[in-house]
């Protein structure tokens, strides 16, 4: 097969998996297109993946189809990332336009909240295991004190003040640009203490 | 004619305003679809938001492609879908190019650092979200005794995911629709 064949059948492949299997909307494929992107096909690593979905979670619009878009983009380009968006939402789509007339009777079905109630936990235990990683990853770079408290930070601001996921995801990107000049400055003024403002 | 220039407007708008994924778009879509453009009744709209959840696959462009036919065939379809993907998809895609530019500067690697303890947190709220839901149906010892299996599988065995969910899936349909 042609390496650009390939290509497109990997992220088809991928693409239709995901978009089949991810019950309960965009945010609960995030960890089968990770696994998918990350672990089984390696069109990036984890660290690149984690600044997508962080870039991604700042924008608005669909979750699923944007980080689609991104890894047919990054694979095949404009036409890839196009590719990539169809083959994810198409499955669903149809599915939805020829069960039309079984509405009611689906939605009220006893097998399908079966199925949704069964397959919920194994979506939780995806999702709590990427949180652990991207918590390991927060502190082995930013040090176990400092990695915890912004995490701490993170949740207040998220779960009791509730402010808007973007506005803290561009305030800690804000602060992320200026970390290491920051951290470097802080050094500098603890080799000679002599100077003012010797501590934070 | 009309009717495709308000369906590619209407879904645009509720996505651009959306947060947070599909779900958070919901309402937004609930506002253009039955308040403002009347494209559906409301008992419609509900019956359209039970089959959507009960189909895998996002679901904002679901919402999207069923509005979108009914109102304007397959044409209407097609710009439903285009005004729900296309702007947030190149925004990614824009944002992404500028920064993968300046991968090397200390100013995108504190930004990528910086991310991840918020990536974490989100995640850690989305996993109980997750979790909560099943326990009030099924309960929770049902829950934790999934929760155990899917995490020894994925974690221990190694099992692709996606053999996973269809385990649980048949699961769900033989054993635990006597319980729902």
């Amino acid at each position: 097969m042609k390496p650009h064949l390939k290509d497109y059948m990997d992220l088809g492949v991928s693409m239709v998996r995901t978009g089949v299997l991810g019950y309960g909307g965009g945010p609960s494929v995030i960890p089968l297109i990770r696994h998918d992107a990350v672990k089984r096909y390696q069109w990036l690593g984890d660290e690149e993946f984690g600044e997508i979905l962080a870039i991604a979670n700042a924008l608005p619009g669909p979750i699923a189809t944007k980080m689609a878009a991104y890894l047919g983009y990054k694979s095949r380009g404009i036409l890839g990332a196009s590719y990539a968006v169809i083959m994810h939402i198409l499955p669903s789509v149809l599915a939805m336009l020829l069960l039309l007339s079984a509405v009611n009777l689906l939605a009220g079905s006893r097998v399908v909240k079966g199925m949704i109630a069964a397959v919920s936990p194994v979506i939780a235990v995806m999702l709590g295991v990427m949180a652990y990683e991207f918590a390991k990853k927060g502190i082995k770079g930013l040090g176990i004190i400092a990695g915890i408290l912004f995490m701490l930070l993170a949740l207040l601001l998220l779960e009791i003040l509730e402010v808007h996921p973007a506005l803290v995801i561009v305030l800690f990107l804000g602060y992320g640009a200026v970390h290491f000049r920051a951290i470097a400055r802080f050094r500098n003024k603890r080799k000679r203490p002599d100077r003012e403002g010797d501590h934070l | 004619m009309i009717d495709w220039l308000n369906l590619l407007i209407g879904f645009l708008i509720a996505n651009l305003l959306g947060y947070g994924g599909g779900p958070s778009s919901i309402p937004l879509m609930y506002q253009e679809i039955v308040p403002h453009y009347h494209w559906l009744s409301d008992a419609e709209f509900s019956n359209m938001l039970a089959l959507g959840n009960a189909l895998p696959g996002p679901i904002a462009t679901k919402i999207a492609a069923y509005v979108g036919f009914e109102v304007g065939g397959w044409v209407g379809l097609g710009l439903a879908l285009i005004g729900t993907v296309l702007p947030s998809a190149i925004g990614l895609i824009l944002l992404l190019r500028l920064l993968a530019k300046y991968r090397q500067s200390s100013i995108v690697k504190g930004m990528t650092l910086l991310v991840q303890p918020v990536i974490a947190v989100m995640m850690i709220t989305l996993t109980w979200q997750m979790a909560k839901e099943p326990m009030g149906t099924i309960g929770i010892w049902q829950t934790l005794v999934i929760a155990a299996i899917a995490f020894w599988a994925m974690e221990r065995r190694k099992i692709h995911p996606a053999i996973v969910i269809v385990a649980a899936f048949i699961y769900g349909g033989v054993v635990l629709q006597h319980y729902v």
